[in-house]
């Protein structure tokens, strides 16, 4: 079963989940690897705690008030935009592989500059209300 | 025995990623000291200091370990394998040569390959905000917004890739290249590999870790061999995005000879990639963290979209 698994052609990439579990194996690899030079930095390392070095690093001086601090972030205008963008790659990619082929052609290319001439048009919106702008 | 083959593949994958990273790294050490004038590291392993990293790595691996008193422990920990391991990942599908050459092909593959590295930033910003000190959350803020800004341009011209080929597997990209892709895709091979630079972090996009303007950003509080992991996940980062830029913009194997040489274009064409990378850091200044955030999503991204619609006609014509 374990040899099935892992049964295709690399470069075919025939069965589906069988590709993937090429990649399940390397991230256990990966983990391995981190692991190891983690432990081995354990055994290496010297171990001599002070107070002093444990404290978070302000430029030399003793820190102020807590580390968490409150700030107002501004970048979260962009979050919402990522998303509403990173969704319309999810439709692009799918479409991207069959736009060309016999019977699409330019009706789909068109309802695709549809969809995403929407999408441009909401980032021109958020452009002129001045929110990609910093002050 | 297949899975023998497949662990095999995946040993050699962690060994390609553990070795281009430091010749890259010794790379940016000699070029950048000789564009400023100076020699670089000359002693460690006597010809012109080749063992520098190999030292640095030695060093590394015996300094102590601190985590601050305020930090949250365990998230703090594993923050620097979480920043490291997508890129490992990414590199197992990336074709090198012809004729299944590759590590593992995915059908997938585009849309792997930007997924998986888009976990990259969840590092970034465990650190900022584990280690309990004001400059990594801000720093680790700052990472977060420009990695998911210029995500989207990365997307978009990897999507117009997709869209010339009519396919997203990565072999099946390079399969359907011609030459005059190159004038046909630069746009988008701009857009990409500058967004690339970008999602690194690397100057002059390096804002939110520029030292001299917040310290190391969300990596301040680190030290020893996590510190030194999150480099690595940095120059990883550079094999990634060269390695991606070749395959899906500059032809990947293709070249005189490719049929027994391929595998030895990509890797010329990605460290000529790598030597552009470096040789940027050397020549421009840093951008402000406001002119940062507009270059992408008032110029990258209109380019984007341009390419995509010029990809899109041009495709519908000829066929």
């Amino acid at each position: 079963m374990e040899g099935q698994l892992a049964a295709a052609g690399p470069a075919a990439g025939s069965g589906y989940f069988d590709a993937y579990a090429a990649v399940g194996l390397l991230a256990v690899v990966g983990v391995l690897f981190v692991a190891v030079s983690f432990t081995a930095n354990r055994l290496l390392r010297p171990v001599v705690y002070s107070p002093e070095k444990l404290l978070a690093y302000e430029c030399g001086v003793d820190p102020v008030g807590e580390g968490w601090a409150q700030t107002h972030i501004r970048y979260y205008v962009y979050a919402f935009l990522y998303v509403i963008f990173a969704v319309d790659a999810i439709y692009l990619f799918p479409w991207a592989t069959v736009f060309a082929a016999a019977g699409y052609g330019a009706a789909t290319l068109v309802e695709m500059f549809v969809f995403i001439g929407f999408l441009a048009v909401g980032l021109l919106y958020a452009w002129r209300k001045g929110v990609l702008e910093w002050t | 025995m297949n899975l023998l083959d497949t662990l095999l593949r995946c040993v050699a994958t962690l060994v390609v990623f553990l070795v281009l990273p430091l010749v890259i790294g010794q790379t940016e050490h000699k070029v950048m000291a000789h564009m400023q004038g100076r020699l670089g590291p000359m002693y460690a392993g006597g010809f012109h200091g080749w063992a520098q990293l190999v030292a640095d790595g030695v060093k590394f691996a015996q300094k102590e370990d601190v985590v601050p008193a305020g930090a949250d422990r365990r998230v703090f920990r594993i923050a620097p394998a979480v920043a490291l391991l997508p890129y490992l990942l990414v590199l197992l599908v990336i074709p090198v040569g012809p004729d299944g050459f590759v590590g593992q092909a995915v059908d997938a593959g585009i849309f792997f390959v930007l997924a998986v590295m888009g976990i990259g930033v969840l590092g970034s910003l465990m650190a900022g905000w584990a280690s309990a000190n004001k400059f990594s959350l801000l720093g680790g803020l700052r990472t977060a917004a420009q990695l998911m800004s210029y995500e989207l341009p990365m997307l978009l011209a990897a999507a117009s890739v997709a869209m010339a080929a009519g396919t997203v597997s990565l072999p099946g990209i390079v399969d359907a290249f011609h030459w005059w892709w190159i004038p046909w895709q630069a746009i988008g091979a701009f857009v990409f590999f500058t967004a690339g630079l970008a999602e690194l972090q690397r100057p002059p996009f390096d804002m939110p870790i520029a030292d001299s303007e917040i310290i190391f950003g969300a990596y301040t509080e680190y030290t020893g061999l996590r510190f030194a992991l999150f480099l690595l996940s940095e120059y990883a980062g550079i094999v990634v995005v060269a390695g991606l830029t070749t395959v899906l913009f500059l032809g990947g194997w293709h070249g005189p000879f490719s049929d027994s040489l391929g595998w030895l274009w990509t890797l010329l064409k990605t460290f000529a990639l790598a030597f552009v990378v470096i040789w940027l850091r050397v020549t421009y200044p840093r951008l402000r963290e406001d002119q940062l955030m507009r270059f992408a999503w008032t110029v990258l991204i209109p380019l984007a979209l341009a390419q995509l619609a010029l990809t899109g006609i041009v495709k519908v014509a000829i066929s």
